[in-house]
């Protein structure tokens, strides 16, 4: 079978997930089946089916799996958004349209994905523009006490989800150059070869980012996530396990001297150490509300889960119970409705995305493709590690999405452009030579 | 590069695995700790949206059902008002649940095993609560309130074979209604009287003349009397060096123990208990229930014991030096009972010596009507032998014909009885009047308890009215 015969098979655990999800909403909510689950199915399948064609005739030879697995996230994710809201739903429905066009759009013009290499500071400057955007008064947005938002009239976007697509390219095209240099090693102190001062100068840069990053916009998922694509890339380039443990240790004493100087960040993290105090319970800003709420709701969700739709999200009296339901804590949604198999289904599905990314790096030809493939299967799943680790308390709470899941636009546009990104390297990669 | 990225891709999986692993301490590990953590409201969320089922009196009548509100939420009603305020209790999301509705809680929610409630998942049914119903009689809860006539006081009445309560009366009581108002628990809580007290398993009080009930049976039974041993009933005598007189110093010569029964005499009671000892006291004791928390369907904590309590040192076995054995074995001395207890021991004197456990619940039913579950008659203790409680039993009825409770007495039908008097502040002539008894004497069906708090009258004269009225309600 070819593998776009194959992809497209694939695509029926999505259009069934979806066409049940809905089903199973629509039971919850009115006691009879509405043929709109239906429609709704049809529709996203067709869009599906759109994308498939556009990979069919541009990237004939591309991993027939990365695009059905975006898929099954985006469906249950369209389900667990219209089970919060109605209009929610619609306009990530046509978040996915938008996306789309975008997705096709990134395949055509970067068949040759070679000339990104040409513009790689042009492409890293305008990374970086996108980080501090949102702390430029008047369009800048604060959430929770973290500026991770943009508001332009009525868009809002979070300029973060493009900025790490630019800023893992950038670094791909810089570390193909200077990987070899960087393997050199200076003096050796106690037998551990030290690296030459002149060739920490960059990751000394990149570190200087990711703490101005958490000064900045006061996000330590955020950074973390952003530092960790670094040394992930640092270490596919080098080899050496030595950067990542300098830079490891730089991050979390940097990290540790912003936390206390910082009010918000601090203030995350006293909520994650302690979510069940009552006065971070119940503090209006910086509180522990959210990770207390997130956590409950985990805990009604058992090993089956409550079941689509049947899981207590809103107060009687109006108002949510589980804030951000449809953003950074759908997570704990997810649990809620589909337990512990249903939480570990997703994150599997996660894992064999960034399995189906790895494989295209190492299938890849040249060391920018692999770079570049490594690079964005790595932000992706640090990204996912990020927000599903501070729901579940393993790390302190903040404010990224979960790809392909969550409501929002440029999170959708975002990861359909790196989706298309990896597409375009794995077509390269696996065309018969 | 290959090999850099593999590992990477493997330090990735791992990182995932220990999410699933902290998802699963949320979800299974750590669940139930989160569940009854006190900021989590979610569980009192949830119920609000469950149809808790109806709690329905013996006869059918509903006395609290949920009435749907808008969100699809449901709130209590309670129509029969401050009826059974005692001991149904109520059951409001913000203020939480009291006695049977909390006790109950789990049938009147439809909670379910997690088997269960996979099943009931699979086939798509809502949760909904099962139906209650209980084995109080309206009929006859009004009668005691009415005898009561709003004086503070307390009537149990239970059925001697199977240990079913029919009359659970608390006076005063509120309206259970009433607490939806934002605050008005608070106030109940301070007002005068203490309404939300459930005086037949929380009062504690002094059980005067109806405790030698208990000293018969232990005398009795233990071998050591008869119902025709002779004793003197002389006024005063000195019991544990301090001189005891009779009720107004009433003067007896060698009496049999019916006589001393009959007519409630107090040196003949407190000489019993001396010479029968602390040990059989508190053998007898323990086998009515004394000592111990009443096994009834209320929560814990609205379970007082009874028994002999001594300031500074809580309650004491009878065995204990600071225990006053003789003025216990009649009523005094510290001693301390629920007016709950003292309708069991009517109850085991009336069933045979069999003491059955008392209950509120008669069966589970679900909203389809089926019973899911029924609360069969269960024996506590054996107290007595039969042939004691037979003896025990003529003793009692010699009281109701001739002697201090004849003022219980029915037409047609023979009681059993043993009026009590304990004196609370003598000079003012402030008592604590009882009654405890039975009927009909043969085959009894109703054993009851009644008592008033602070009354200046006698126990034959304002307990046993009480008591007659609610046998009276229930014999017919």
């Amino acid at each position: 079978m070819s593998a776009r015969n194959r992809e497209l098979f694939a695509l029926i655990p999505a259009s069934l997930l979806i066409t049940a999800g809905f089903a199973a909403v629509f039971v919850q909510r009115d006691d009879l089946l509405s043929n709109v689950s239906l429609t709704y199915g049809a529709v996203f399948l067709g869009l599906c089916f759109a994308a498939h064609m556009i990979i069919r005739f541009t990237l004939p030879y591309a991993d027939p799996y990365l695009f059905p697995l975006a898929a099954v996230l985006a469906s249950l994710g369209l389900v667990m958004i219209y089970r919060i809201d109605d209009e929610l739903a619609r306009e990530q429905a046509q978040w996915f349209v938008v996306g789309l066009v975008v997705f096709a759009a990134t395949i055509v013009w970067l068949r040759d994905y070679s000339v990104l290499e040409r513009y790689r500071y042009t492409i890293a400057l305008a990374g970086i523009a996108l980080l501090i955007l949102p702390r430029v008064p008047g369009i800048g947005a604060q959430v929770n006490g973290a500026y991770l938002g943009v508001k332009l009239g009525p868009i809002s976007f979070q300029p973060a989800e493009l900025s790490k697509i630019a800023i893992v390219i950038f670094l791909a095209s810089y570390l193909r150059d200077t990987r070899q240099v960087l393997v050199q090693g200076g003096k050796k102190i106690a037998g551990l070869p030290l690296p030459r001062l002149k060739d920490l100068g960059p990751l000394l840069v990149v570190w200087g980012a990711a703490m101005l990053l958490l000064v900045f916009i006061r996000d330590l998922g955020s950074s973390l996530m952003f530092f960790g694509a670094f040394l992930a890339l640092l270490y596919v380039a080098t080899n050496q396990l030595r950067w990542v443990t300098i830079g490891l240790v730089m991050f979390f004493a940097g990290a540790w001297l912003v936390a206390n100087t910082v009010g918000h960040v601090q203030g995350r993290i006293d909520a994650w150490r302690d979510p069940f105090d009552p006065e971070l319970y119940n503090a209006s800003v910086s509180g522990s509300y959210q990770i207390a709420q997130s956590l409950f709701a985990q805990a009604d969700g058992g090993l089956f889960g409550t079941g689509f739709g049947q899981a207590l999200l809103n107060l009687p009296g109006g108002g949510r119970l589980l804030p951000a339901a449809e953003t950074d804590l759908i997570y704990a949604l997810i649990t809620n409705e589909l337990g512990l198999f249903g939480a570990a289904g997703v994150i599997a599905v996660y894992l064999l995305f960034a399995e189906r990314g790895f494989k295209t790096a190492m299938l890849a030809g040249d060391s920018f493709s692999k770079l570049l493939a490594a690079g964005l299967s790595a932000v992706f799943a640090l990204q996912v590690f990020v927000i599903v680790g501070g729901v579940t308390k393993l790390i302190p709470l903040t404010g990224v999405t979960m790809p392909f899941v969550s409501y929002g636009g440029s999170s959708i546009v975002a990861n359909f452009i790196l989706l298309a990104l990896l597409l375009t390297v794995s077509n390269r990669a696996r065309a018969p030579r | 590069m290959n090999t850099p990225a593999f590992r990477l891709y493997v330090v990735l999986a791992i990182l995932f695995a220990v999410l699933v692993g902290q998802t699963s301490r949320w979800t299974v590990f750590d669940a139930e700790a989160l569940r009854d953590n006190a900021l989590n409201r979610r569980g009192l969320l949830e119920e609000q949206r469950i149809h808790r089922g109806a709690l329905r009196a013996r006869g059918g009548q509903v006395i609290a059902r949920s009435v749907e509100g808008q969100g699809g939420t449901f709130s209590r009603r309670y129509p029969l008002g401050q009826l059974f305020a005692h001991p149904i209790g109520y059951s409001y999301t913000d203020i939480g649940r009291y006695e049977l509705e909390a006790e109950r809680n789990d049938e009147l929610t439809g909670e379910r095993d997690d088997v269960g409630s996979i099943i009931d998942q699979l086939a798509g049914r809502e949760r909904e609560g099962d139906q209650v119903t209980t084995t109080l009689d309206v009929d006859a809860q009004k009668a005691a309130f009415e005898a009561l006539g709003g004086q503070r006081g307390a009537v149990v009445a239970i059925e001697p074979e199977t240990g079913r309560i029919r009359v659970m009366a608390s006076n005063p009581s509120f309206d259970p209604d009433a607490l939806r108002r934002r605050g008005a628990l608070k106030e109940l809580d301070k007002a005068e009287g203490s309404p939300l007290v459930n005086r037949t398993t929380m009062g504690q009080y002094p059980p005067g003349s109806t405790m030698k009930v208990v000293t018969a049976t232990a005398a009795i039974d233990s071998g050591k009397f008869t119902k025709d041993s002779q004793l003197d009933g002389k006024s005063p005598q000195i019991i544990s060096g301090a001189p005891l007189s009779n009720f107004s110093n009433e003067q007896f010569g060698r009496i049999p123990l019916t006589t001393a029964l009959t007519h409630s005499v107090n040196t003949v009671w407190a000489q019993v208990g001396v010479q029968l000892g602390g040990e059989t006291m508190q053998r007898y004791m323990e086998r009515f229930g004394f000592y111990d928390r009443v096994e009834i369907d209320l929560p814990r904590q609205q379970r007082e014991r009874s028994g002999v309590f001594v300031q500074g040192h809580g309650i004491q076995d009878m065995t204990s030096d600071r225990v006053d054995v003789g003025r216990a074995a009649i009523g005094q001395g510290g001693l301390l009972t629920t007016p709950l207890q003292m309708a069991m021991v009517a109850s085991a004197v009336a069933n045979g010596g069999k003491l059955m456990k008392p209950t509120l619940t008669d069966r589970v039913v679900d909203r389809d009507g089926r019973t899911v579950e029924r609360i069969e008659p269960e024996l506590l203790h054996q107290v007595m032998k039969a042939s004691t409680a037979q003896e025990v039993g003529d003793m009692m009825a010699s009281v109701v014909r001739e002697g201090t409770g004849t003022a219980a007495a029915l037409s047609g039908i023979d009681v059993a009885g043993k009026t009590g008097t304990a004196e609370i502040i003598p000079a003012q002539n402030v008592n604590q009047p009882w009654f405890i008894g039975f009927a009909p004497r043969t085959n009894p069906r109703i054993a009851v308890a009644a008592t008033i708090e602070r009354s200046t009258g006698t126990g034959g004269v304002v307990a046993a009215p009480i008591a007659k009225r609610v046998m009276e309600e229930l014999l017919r």
